[in-house]
């Protein structure tokens, strides 16, 4: 991986991955929550784009208000594996999946199931800002709402709330009403994140949230992350591996060869994946000598 | 101390000092740009000149009244106001047939149709806007109107209550109703090309955002793409009507030309159009006079694309500049 790809975001931490400074890394982990009910779980699943297998055999389980991180190369399906835990992935032409996604104990994929129920129960939040540019910063927050039809009174409320949970109410208070567009990459982010919040959901997936974004700005999102998990689970991909660090419990290593589907090397907390790795792999990757 | 080196300022023109090639490649492009100008510049000179003679003869009532009785008596009188409102209630009635209809031609081709049968609708349907309007006015005066008199007699029949299904005569052929179809039909391909390019430029993450807060096909449509593409296809909308003022033959085929101002009888046997008088009646002008009358009217439909040309390109342009 080369050094560009880690933002490094202090000097203490951009010093940390050269080396197999284990020691140095272990100081800024995360201490893991103990493992509550499992919130959301996938069994074994494959993934298809047309012919192409690109994820093989992935069981993850994600237990409720924890943090875990997908690490991996660029390549290795993280995203792809993220866009099925709330049924994004089918809406690729194309799209084919095997196994189960299991949330609250029932596969999404049932046929009985509402996909646009599940999505407004996983959220998601993408690697490029995408606030709806028409619309106010509020109407961004209630855009879900609206355009997902589901009713909540009290809109105020929830605009204060939401973007106070994603850590972006003092910013934006006095301009609630004026053009999304006119914030910076940051807080765009942070409103997307108060707009998936908006909709209640218990589950919120991160797609390399903070890759567009300057230092700061990532950090700020790195508490906002670590601030929501105290009440949902979080997924987030990222390629980052001090953010993995600083914000999940658990971690799952994905890797894959050239040309073959990816799939799981190594999972676990974070401390172990980051102090004590079992594959020689996953050691050379948190370790920066390969990515 | 020494003086300070005198400088000498050269003027730099990179257009009079580049290559030989370069610069005659340049001249003739600019001397094709301004033939096409100069063109413009020469109809509209012409048929202002006919303009100019017609409002000092007849006055501003030329615009403003509705008759044409030039080879009677000693005093022609002529008024094109019928044949101009006549335009625009066609192009009205093609709109109302032509928007809904390419709107849902290019949200199927954009985000419903599989790849290869959406590039194939949009061929077939960029090759309707080739198909000559004297090929339409034929399948429309043989093809279209027989059934269409019917549609109209039932619609007459069970909602004649409505002003605009009034029909007096019984006869319901040369209808501006089934000349405004026939608009339509030439407009849809226009406004379905351009309204198709602008949804699928649609940005995709926010496609994706939609999707990801649980939006349906017709939600996201509502509140993403069509916010988002509405400069666009307000832009297409108008230059489809562009093509709508302007069309002559097509119309004259299928249009029973009065000109008496019919006001909202849709499906009623009489009906006005500038460029459709203009055809109607060149073929047997009293004198030259006449004959200016018709240019001047045309002068006026001139103005009148021109000024809705310019709209539908200011629009696209402020679209095109703010979403980037």
């Amino acid at each position: 991986m080369s050094t560009a790809e880690y933002e490094p975001t202090t000097e203490y931490e951009s010093t940390a991955h050269y080396e197999s400074d284990v020691t140095v890394l272990e100081e800024q982990f995360v201490e893991p929550k103990s493992v509550g009910p499992i919130e959301l779980e996938s069994q074994d699943v494959s993934v298809w784009f047309g012919k192409r297998k690109v994820l093989e055999g992935v069981n993850i389980a994600f237990p409720k208000n924890t943090v875990t991180a997908l690490i991996g190369p660029s390549g290795c399906g993280k995203s792809t594996y993220i866009r099925t835990l709330n049924r994004l992935h089918e809406l690729i032409p194309g799209a084919a999946l095997a196994g189960s996604v299991l949330y609250e104990g029932k596969d999404i994929y049932d046929t009985d199931i509402d996909p646009v129920h599940i999505r407004l129960q996983i959220g998601m939040v993408f690697q490029k800002p995408n606030p709806f540019p028409s619309m106010t910063i509020r109407g961004n927050v209630l855009s879900g709402l609206k355009l997902s039809g589901m009713k909540r009174d009290q809109h105020d409320d929830i605009v204060e709330e939401t973007l106070t949970s994603a850590g972006l109410w003092n910013e934006v208070k006095d301009r609630l009403d004026s053009a999304a567009g006119e914030l910076s990459g940051g807080q765009q982010q942070r409103l997307v994140i108060a707009r998936a919040l908006a909709v209640q959901p218990h589950v919120l997936l991160m797609d390399e949230p903070c890759s567009a974004l300057d230092p700061t700005s990532t950090l700020k999102i790195e508490e906002t992350v670590r601030e929501l998990s105290k009440d949902i689970t979080i997924v987030i991909v990222t390629h980052n591996m001090q953010q993995a660090v600083r914000v999940s419990d658990y971690t799952a290593f994905f890797l894959a060869a050239e040309n073959e589907p990816g799939y799981v090397i190594e999972q676990g907390p974070t401390t172990d994946i980051f102090g004590s790795p079992q594959d020689q792999r996953t050691l050379d990757y948190v370790n920066g000598r390969f990515g | 101390m020494a003086a300070p080196p005198t400088e000498t300022r050269r003027d730099l023109d990179a257009a009079a000092t580049s290559h030989r090639g370069d610069r005659v490649f340049n001249r003739g492009i600019t001397v094709a740009a301004f033939t096409a100008l100069l063109v413009l510049a020469g109809i509209a000179i012409f048929l202002g000149v006919a303009a100019v003679e017609a409002i000092t003869t007849q006055g501003w009532s030329f615009l403003f009244t509705t008759e044409w009785k030039v080879d009677q008596g000693d005093e022609p009188v002529a008024g094109i106001w019928g044949m101009l409102y006549g335009s625009v209630l066609l192009s009205v009635i093609g709109l109302v047939i032509a928007v809904p209809v390419s709107l849902l031609l290019s949200v199927f081709i954009v985000f419903l149709a599989p790849r290869r049968l959406g590039r194939a609708m949009t061929n077939v349907i960029d090759l309707m806007a080739a198909i000559p309007s004297i090929i339409l006015g034929l399948w429309a005066f043989y093809l279209l109107s027989p059934p269409a008199e019917q549609w109209q007699f039932l619609l007459n029949k069970y909602l004649g209550w409505i002003p605009i299904f009034q029909n007096d005569s019984g006869n319901f052929n040369g209808t501006p109703f089934i000349a405004g179809f026939v608009l339509g039909i030439m407009m849809i391909p226009i406004i379905t090309s351009v309204s198709r390019e602008v949804l699928g430029r649609t940005p995709p993450e926010l496609i994706n955002a939609a999707e990801a807060l649980g939006c349906s096909l017709w939600t996201m449509l509502r509140h993403v793409a069509l916010p988002y593409g509405r400069g666009g296809i307000v832009g297409g909308i108008m230059l489809g009507l562009g093509r709508a003022l302007g069309e002559t033959i097509a119309i004259f085929f299928v249009l029973k030309l009065v000109y008496d101002i019919n006001w909202y009888k849709i499906i009623e046997s009489e009906g006005g159009s500038v460029a459709t008088l203009i055809v109607a009646t060149f073929g047997e002008v009293s004198g030259p006079y006449e004959l200016n009358l018709l240019l001047a009217a045309g002068f006026f439909l001139f103005v009148g694309t021109l000024v809705v040309n310019v709209i539908a390109n200011l629009i696209v342009q402020k679209t095109g500049r703010s979403e980037r």
